[in-house]
Formats: structure tokens, C-alpha cells, sequence
């Protein structure tokens, strides 16, 4: 078993003030292993997407302890938290939410730019080589109000790469594409997955979608009530066949 | 380029519609303050140069005369009543020697002797009152400069020569190289050769004084070897009260400045510019609060974006200054703009305000300090308008912007 890239235990997440204090996170346990495929799944108001920003180090959790990348994170203050994020974590989002008053190359170099302080030249390569992984080279000079749900989707996974993150979280980062757009985005996210080796965790309320990963786990009122490897006939043969 | 300036300028250039709208907002706050500065400027230097084109900026003369009791037996309680003496011409004790004081006070650059009185002018059967006024032509030019306001001739005061004013002479029906008969107290009269005839803008002036040497004054007068007052230029007009104090206390004479003789000259120049800075003040408030709501938009309309730079690594302190840059772009961009545009507006209104012989009424006082003080108070302006919303930016949650 490798060390853990991400490790929660007992993460409990109060949001409000007493007496109207709503407990999210009712005590998360969880384990992520490097180069690991994994979806979060539950239902609305389950508190996945709490999850998902406490792990995202967008807030704190009110208890317990969170290891990333072998940083406990609970020790960080904002201004230590802001570039440990931007080191190690990539998000990718429902909404592409790239910056429209750049271009999709520019949004790309932003995050680069902003964790070494300074622009060089070699942003700006690595932005067009993702730009070519993610099949949009051509579109490098577009302003992001230019692209497509798909394309603008596929320049915000490029970007979301740009500091070769070890990490990249996604909320339901499909969700907001067609069929064929979401095939497409998947198989880039899977791709990047087996070719780079980059851990993500997907958050989904998409059955269909959370069986194409390698692990799902399930949320229900803050607590995680299943964590399964899911078996595809191509990785592993099913226990079920397997047996017979 | 650091990274929050390429996202400033990028944030401004994309609004484009409300980018223009705040810079023309700007732009027309800065024209206004600086159409404003330049009129009321170059309206109180026209005032102040009519005022004091013949006047000197201080006086310094005897005190008046009071009646004094005579004789006090001692021991003796007196009751006495004071009646008003007529002022006579007086003369200034020792007044080389206070013009020699008079010069040393710092903020003097000129003093000269005068002698002043009545006396009466006349040319055949005609005789007019006239304000003698005795000096040393090239002393007294450095007080006022009459030789750069003569019709006619020459402000030189040689031998028994005078310089008068165009309202005298065309009373008289003089010209220069006529003569003119001068009449003072008693029996005392002199014939004078016109040298000059002078326009110091002001008709009571121009009808009334009359410039002889000052010996010839002190001869019509009764004041042998004496002058009546010492009149001084200073450096900086405004600064006249403090030197007169000065030279007051030196002396031991009375100094007036023009202030005290123009008090409601003063008082108008005072009133204008306090109305000035008024309305200047609330422009810019206007301004201020133009750019802030301009911004507020902006950031609400930026919250998305803002929160992912965020959630990417963007510090808060970066998110703040791309908006507190922005502010000041605006102020700095929007003033540029507004200052071409001020100063057009008061050349423009200066052509429109002519004198009949095609000079400007007034002339519109534009000069570098001015833009750079409205370009400055308008980018400062900018900045603090930005505190507000690049605060707010600042504060935004990226988790909850980016998941709505």
C-alpha cells in the first residue's frame, strides 16, 4: 500500500453560528492513493460538496485532521493554504468559470504566473502544450466567450493542470454538457489520468458516470456510508464471473 | 508586468461599455475641476492686477495726528476733551533711513519715496482738483509700472516735468510737451512741461493723479527734504499683511497693505475660492462615488471569476490590488482626459470673453501644477473610491461563488 496522497480522518464540518449551526461533515475518514480514479457520489444537501471544499482547502474543517501531499493542512494560515493550493491542487468545476477577459491560452498562464510571481516563456509553452493534449491548440488566442461548453470545459482541465497539480478536484464536471461534450471531457479527464498519473476525485451525481471510475465512494448526511473499487470487465474481471 | 496589473487592464478593457462610461464620468468631474481652477485663477489675478496696477502693495506713512494735552500741572486731575485734528500733510522723519528699513524687511523687492497731496491743475481758464503725486519716476515704476500703461511720452520726471493721466488730459485738452500749471498750499504754484500720458485703468485715477519729481511735490506742498509715505512691492502680494506688520514694527510707522485698503476686494477673492473649492470638493466627491459603484458592479459582476483566481491560488491581497489598480487607471486615464478637456473649455471661453480689441477679458491661468494636482487628486480619488469594492472582492468566498 503507497502513502496516502490524501488522508482524512474524523473531519467534522459545523457550518453557521450557535445556535443555528449545521453539522455538514459528521466525522469523514477517507484514504486517496496516488494515480487513484475516484468519484464521490450522494445526494443533494449530503454534504459532498462540503467535502469537496474542505479537501479543496477552500474552508477549514471545524475538527479533525487532513493530510495532503504529506502537509497537514490544518496548520496553514490563508496566505499558506492560497499556495500550498495552488502547488498542489487543480479544480475543474461545473461551470468552466474561465476568466472571459482572457484568452484560453491566458487563462492558462494565470495560474502558473501567479504561483512564480513572475511570467516567462515557458508558461506560455506549457499552456499550448496542454492546450494540444486537451485538442484546442487552435484555439490558443480565443477569448474564452469564444468557446463552446465543451472546448471552454477542456481549456479549464487544462488549466486546472497548469502547475502539474497532484490532485485535481472536479464538481459534476460534466454536468453542465451535452452527451457527447461529457463523453469527450470524460475521456480527457481519464486520459490524463492514466497518462500523467494525476489523482483526481470527481464528484458526480451521475450513477453512469461514477461506475466509469476505478473507486466511488458514497456520502449520506456527512458521513461516508460506501467506499467500493468499482470492477470493469476491462481492468479486472468481475467478482461475480470471476467466481463463475 | 506584475500579474495584477495584466489582470487589471484586461478586467478594464473587457468592459468596455463601462469602462467608457466611468472614464467619461471622470473625465468630465477632472474637466470641470480644472475649467474651474483656471477660470476663477485667472479671474482674481485680473482682479488683483486691475486692483493693484496703481497701487503699491504696502504704504507706510506717519501716524495720524491727535490733539495732545500741552501742559499737565503736576498733580493736577485734568478733564479733557478731545477734538479731531485735520490731517495735515505730515512728512516721514529720517525717511531715508526708513527706506532703507523698509527694504530690508525680507518679501520687499522695491520701495519708494512719494509725496502726496492736493493741488489744483490748470490750463488757461480751466483748473481741476488733482492727487499731486511726487516721485522718482524710476524708483516709483518698480511700485507701479506706469511707463508699461503710457498712451503717450515717456513716465520721466526731469526738471519740471509731469506725467497725467488720459482723463486729465483730455479735460484739459493736453497734450504731450504742453503746460500745465500746478497750484499746492498757498501761494505755492509751478509750471510743468507734459513728459506722459498714462492709462492706469481706472477712470478716478486717470482723471485725478498727476506725477511730478518728488522735489517739486515737496515744494508745493510746504514739505522741504520731506516725503509723505514710502511705498513697497513685495514679493508675493497675498503675503503683503505679514510684511507691512513687519515693516510696521521696524520702523515704528504705520504700514497698510492693499489687503486692508481692498478689504472687500479680499473678501470676494476669499469667498470666490472658498465657492471654487465647494463646488470642486463635491465634484470630486461625485467622482469618487462614480468610480466606487462603477467597481462595486464590477466585482459582483466578477465574483465568478474573482472566486476561481482564488480557488487557483490568487492571493486575497492580489485580488485587492487588481481592483485598487483599476480604480486608479480609471482616476488617472479619466483626469488625463479631463484636463485636455478642462482646458479646452477655458481656452474656449476665453476666446468667447474678448475685450473690443480682440484681447482676452481675462486670461484663463492654465499651467502644469494645475493638471498635475487634478490628475493626482483624481488617481488618489480613484484608489480610495477602490477600497471599498476591492475589500469586498477580497472577501469573497471562492467556494460559494464557484458552486452557485
Amino acid at each position: 500500500m503507497p502513502e496516502p496522497l490524501l488522508e482524512l480522518k474524523e473531519v467534522v464540518k459545523d457550518y453557521g453560528t450557535p445556535p443555528l449551526v449545521t453539522r455538514a461533515l459528521r466525522g469523514v475518514d477517507l484514504s486517496v492513493t496516488p494515480g487513484e480514479f475516484a468519484a464521490l457520489i450522494g445526494p443533494s444537501g449530503s454534504g459532498k460538496t462540503t467535502l469537496l471544499n474542505v479537501i479543496g482547502l477552500l474552508h477549514k474543517p471545524t475538527s479533525g485532521r487532513m493530510t495532503l501531499a504529506g502537509t497537514d493542512t490544518t496548520r496553514l494560515d490563508d496566505d499558506g493554504l492560497t499556495r500550498f493550493r495552488a502547488r498542489t491542487l487543480g479544480f475543474v468545476f461545473q461551470f468552466h468559470h474561465l476568466v472571459p477577459a482572457l484568452t484560453a491560452l491566458e487563462n492558462i498562464v494565470v495560474p502558473m504566473w501567479s504561483l512564480q510571481g513572475r511570467r516567462d516563456e515557458s508558461m506560455r509553452r506549457r499552456a499550448l502544450e496542454l492546450l494540444d493534449a486537451v485538442g484546442l491548440a487552435h484555439k490558443a488566442d480565443s477569448r474564452a466567450t469564444a468557446l463552446s461548453g465543451g472546448q471552454a470545459q477542456r481549456v479549464a482541465i487544462a488549466r486546472a493542470l497548469a502547475n502539474r497539480p497532484a490532485l485535481v478536484l472536479a464538481d459534476e464536471p460534466t454536468g453542465n454538457l451535452d452527451t457527447a461534450s461529457a463523453d469527450e471531457v470524460f475521456g480527457l479527464l481519464r486520459r490524463v489520468n492514466r497518462e500523467l498519473g494525476t489523482t483526481f476525485l470527481i464528484v458526480t451525481h451521475d450513477p453512469r458516470l461514477a461506475q466509469r471510475t476505478d473507486r466511488v465512494v458514497e456520502i449520506v448526511d456527512g458521513r461516508i456510508v460506501s467506499d467500493e473499487a468499482v470492477a470493469t470487465a476491462r481492468d479486472q474481471p468481475r467478482p461475480v464471473s470471476a467466481k463463475a | 508586468m506584475p500579474l495584477e496589473w495584466f489582470l487589471a487592464i484586461r478586467f478594464l478593457k473587457e468592459g468596455r461599455a463601462q469602462t467608457a462610461l466611468i472614464f467619461g464620468g471622470v473625465a468630465v468631474g477632472a474637466g470641470v475641476v480644472v475649467f474651474l481652477s483656471a477660470l476663477i485663477t485667472g479671474l482674481q489675478a485680473s482682479l488683483v492686477e486691475q486692483t493693484l496696477g496703481s497701487q503699491a502693495h504696502v504704504v507706510v506713512r506717519p501716524p495720524e495726528e491727535e490733539a495732545r494735552v500741552v501742559e499737565r500741572p503736576a498733580g493736577a486731575v485734568l478733564a479733557v476733551r478731545r477734538e479731531r485734528t485735520p490731517q495735515r500733510v505730515q512728512a516721514i522723519g529720517q525717511w531715508q533711513q526708513v527706506l532703507e528699513q523698509a527694504r530690508s524687511v525680507p518679501g520687499v523687492i522695491a520701495a519708494a519715496p512719494t509725496v502726496n497731496g492736493s493741488a489744483f491743475a490748470s490750463r488757461g481758464s480751466v483748473t481741476k482738483a488733482v492727487s499731486l503725486r511726487g516721485v522718482e519716476a524710476e524708483s516709483y515704476d518698480r511700485i507701479v509700472a506706469v511707463s508699461r500703461k503710457l498712451e503717450l511720452g515717456l513716465f520721466r520726471l526731469a526738471g519740471a516735468e509731469a506725467v497725467i493721466g488720459k482723463g486729465l488730459a483730455d479735460e484739459l485738452g493736453l497734450e504731450v510737451g504742453d503746460k500745465l500749471r500746478l497750484a499746492g498750499e498757498g501761494e505755492r504754484a509751478d509750471v510743468f512741461t507734459v513728459a506722459g500720458i498714462f492709462d492706469l485703468g481706472n477712470k478716478d485715477v486717470n482723471q485725478r493723479w498727476v506725477f511730478v519729481p518728488l522735489r517739486s511735490a515737496q515744494n508745493l506742498l510746504d514739505l522741504p527734504g520731506g516725503v509723505s509715505t514710502i511705498e513697497l512691492r513685495v514679493e508675493d502680494y497675498l503675503k503683503a499683511d505679514e510684511a507691512a506688520q513687519l515693516v510696521a514694527a521696524r520702523t515704528g510707522l504705520v504700514a497698510e497693505s492693499w489687503t486692508e485698503l481692498n478689504r472687500q476686494l479680499l473678501v470676494a477673492l476669499r469667498s470666490q475660492s472658498a465657492s471654487s473649492y465647494m463646488i470642486q470638493f463635491f465634484v470630486i466627491v461625485a467622482v469618487a462615488l462614480g468610480i466606487a459603484s462603477v467597481l462595486v458592479v464590477s466585482v459582483v459582476q466578477k465574483s465568478r471569476e474573482v472566486g476561481i483566481l482564488k480557488a487557483m491560488g490568487i492571493c486575497t491581497g492580489m485580488v485587492q490590488r487588481v481592483f485598487l489598480i483599476q480604480g486608479a487607471i480609471v482616476g488617472l486615464v479619466g483626469s488625463a482626459l479631463g484636463s485636455a478637456l478642462g482646458a479646452g473649455l477655458a481656452l474656449l471661453f476665453a476666446n468667447l470673453a474678448q475685450n473690443p480689441d480682440g484681447s482676452a477679458l481675462f486670461p484663463v491661468d492654465l499651467n502644469a501644477t494645475l493638471f498635475l494636482t487634478a490628475t493626482a487628486v483624481a488617481t488618489v480619488t480613484g484608489l480610495v473610491a477602490a477600497v471599498a469594492p476591492a475589500a469586498r472582492a477580497a472577501r469573497l468566498d471562492p467556494a460559494e461563488v464557484i458552486h452557485a
